[in-house]
């Protein structure tokens, strides 16, 4: 075989026992399942007659909904791999002849397929309390798309927080205290142009409002509209920079 | 002349203003076992670690079975077996499913994985806890899952840290009896260990570090011969006589005694048995000691020290790296 066919088979392994974990320990799943339950069922019923965004609040919060738990299940990568890090399954791997970044590549797809999960259980729910997706089924694959994309970059992001950061605990606090301020910045909730100029204008060109309303756009006009393009360009700028920078912290970390 | 499977020449690392390696030089034949023995925080597991290709020495060479371990770490992996401490086994998977996923990431074909799995959980008695996650196991069953891992591919070379820690004695007794039979089946076994008897029982060569430095090597009968062989240990049942009893035994004995007051002990070296404990009864007897216990015991790894450095194994926080 080529080292090409032994990293997909090494990766596929590492899949393999990524979905063992989430298989026996069901809880792994809580943060793409219950939790985006409750935020679509909170927001849409509870916010959602006071805030006024020109178009049904369940129909504008879904993309926010969408994009926020991707981000947290794409940057809790950082979390799973510090774990395996301290408890020495890292070791045992990089005594084996295996290809090395396979752990990383394996780690990051089955973040990719959390994703995915917590994309359709979200859809179903939004669906249930009046989200209609009426931009058509094309472009909502398309947004699908561009959500997993963002998420992949922010998973490589968690390989080189979690690289990093010494400890799993500490990085949920750093999780908590960047990510969430982040997707409320953003136009995820509410409208960007009720916020003071200074924060409007930042949260008009952070990647957590670009990436939603390009998702906004699909699901409910059925085109990208003007954010698509950024959000795409955000995402892949992000992996560019964080792919190599993961591979080199986790590296480094591991030959210590 | 057996050639060399392990060879490690000069070997230095630190971490920060910790130095836990400081010249560090080992090796050993093929079909033997080596004893790396020494106190926590000798920088054991450390030349564990380098010879494993898990961590690069700041300074120094090694290579394991001919292979020079920091020019093709990749090609090293293929011929080592590890089990310790540091490199684990995942909690949640199952015995058989830990060894399958290691047996497939050294890539072995399907067939033999599935076989050699079988194969190793039952010489490891491990058959009916196969199928239960690794987080229900015993520590000797993990202990023995761990060995199981590192014979996955039937390696040349297997490096075990402190193999035997925290098992009791006849969970111990068994991980021996499985090192044994490997070097008798001409593997080459490097292993950690903090307990001279373990390394007395199995080791051909023994290797004492401290302070990332090896301050003795030999065999074990060499080794103890340095320390003065087995020791006579008394307990006397007054404290005020102690003194006088270390008098009388440094006349009997082959070595200075060692006295401990909070155990009421005090123990010498000797060089045989012929007629000793006689002599030191009726020696102590005359001198107002009265005793409460008396016998030969082997050295302690303490004692060992003791005699090489002058000064007992000490604990130190140098050994574990991030």
């Amino acid at each position: 075989m080529t080292s090409f066919a032994w990293w997909l088979r090494d990766s596929a392994e590492m899949v393999g026992r990524n979905l063992i974990h989430i298989k026996r320990t069901p809880e792994l799943l809580l943060d793409v399942t219950l939790s985006p339950i409750m935020f679509v069922l909170l927001f849409s019923l509870v916010f959602g007659g006071a805030i006024e965004t020109g178009v049904e609040y369940t129909d504008y919060l879904m993309a926010g909904i969408f994009v926020q738990t991707i981000a947290f299940a794409g940057i809790y990568t950082s979390v799973l791999l510090a774990n395996d890090l301290q408890k020495g399954m890292i070791d045992r791997f990089r005594s084996l002849p295996m290809s090395q970044s396979s752990v990383l590549t394996g780690r990051t797809l089955t973040d990719l397929m959390r994703a995915l999960l917590a994309i359709a259980i979200m859809w179903i729910v939004g669906m249930l309390v009046g989200f209609r997706p009426t931009g058509g089924i094309v472009p909502s694959l398309g947004a699908i798309g561009i959500m997993l994309l963002f998420g992949f970059a922010l998973s490589w992001l968690g390989v080189a927080a979690g690289a990093l950061v010494r400890t799993p605990e500490a990085l949920q606090g750093i999780i908590f205290a960047v990510v969430f301020p982040l997707t409320f910045v953003s136009s995820a909730f509410v409208p960007t142009s009720t916020m003071p100029d200074w924060l409007q204008w930042f949260a008009d060109r952070q990647p957590m409002t670009l990436v939603t309303d390009a998702v906004r756009s699909l699901t409910l006009d059925g085109a990208g509209g003007p954010a698509a393009i950024p959000a795409i360009l955000w995402s892949v700028g992000i992996l560019v920079v964080v792919f190599p920078l993961g591979l080199w912290l986790y590296n480094r970390r591991t030959t210590q | 002349m057996p050639r060399a499977m392990i060879e490690a020449a000069g070997l230095h690392k630190s971490f920060g203003d910790t130095h836990a390696l400081r010249g560090l030089d080992l090796g050993a034949a093929e079909g033997t076992i080596l004893c790396v023995l020494g106190p926590n925080g000798a920088g054991k597991t450390t030349a564990v670690r380098i010879l494993t290709t898990l961590t690069r020495p700041d300074a120094g060479s090694a290579s394991v079975a001919g292979i020079d371990v920091l020019r093709h770490p990749s090609a090293v992996r293929q011929q080592i077996g590890v089990a310790g401490q540091y490199a684990s086994l995942d909690e949640v998977l199952t015995g058989r499913e830990n060894l399958g996923m290691i047996g497939r990431l050294y890539r072995l074909a399907a067939g033999t994985v599935k076989q050699r799995t079988g194969d190793l959980l039952e010489r490891f008695e491990l058959t009916d806890a196969a199928d239960r996650p690794l987080k229900t196991y015993s520590g000797g069953m993990r202990r023995r899952l761990d060995l199981a891992a590192a014979l996955m591919v039937q390696p040349p070379v297997i490096f075990l840290d402190e193999p035997t820690t925290g098992l009791d004695p006849k969970g111990r007794l068994s991980m021996w009896d499985l090192i044994a039979e490997l070097a008798r089946g001409g593997t080459t076994v490097l292993m950690t260990t903090q307990y001279l008897e373990e390394a007395d029982r199995l080791a051909d060569d023994i290797a004492v570090i401290d302070h990332g430095r090896v301050i003795a090597r030999g065999t074990a009968l060499q080794l103890k011969q340095s320390v003065g062989g087995e020791r006579l240990e008394v307990v006397i049942d007054d404290e005020a006589r102690l003194d006088a009893a270390r008098r009388v035994l440094e006349t009997i004995g082959a070595s200075p005694a060692h006295v401990n007051a909070a155990t009421r002990s005090v123990s010498v070296a000797v060089a045989s048995h012929d007629g000793v404990l006689t002599r030191a009864i009726r020696a102590l007897d005359e001198a107002g000691a009265h005793v409460d216990d008396i016998g030969f015991r082997r050295p302690t790894l303490d004692e060992v020290f003791l005699s090489i450095t002058g000064r007992p194994a000490e604990e130190e926080a140098a050994e574990v790296p991030a």
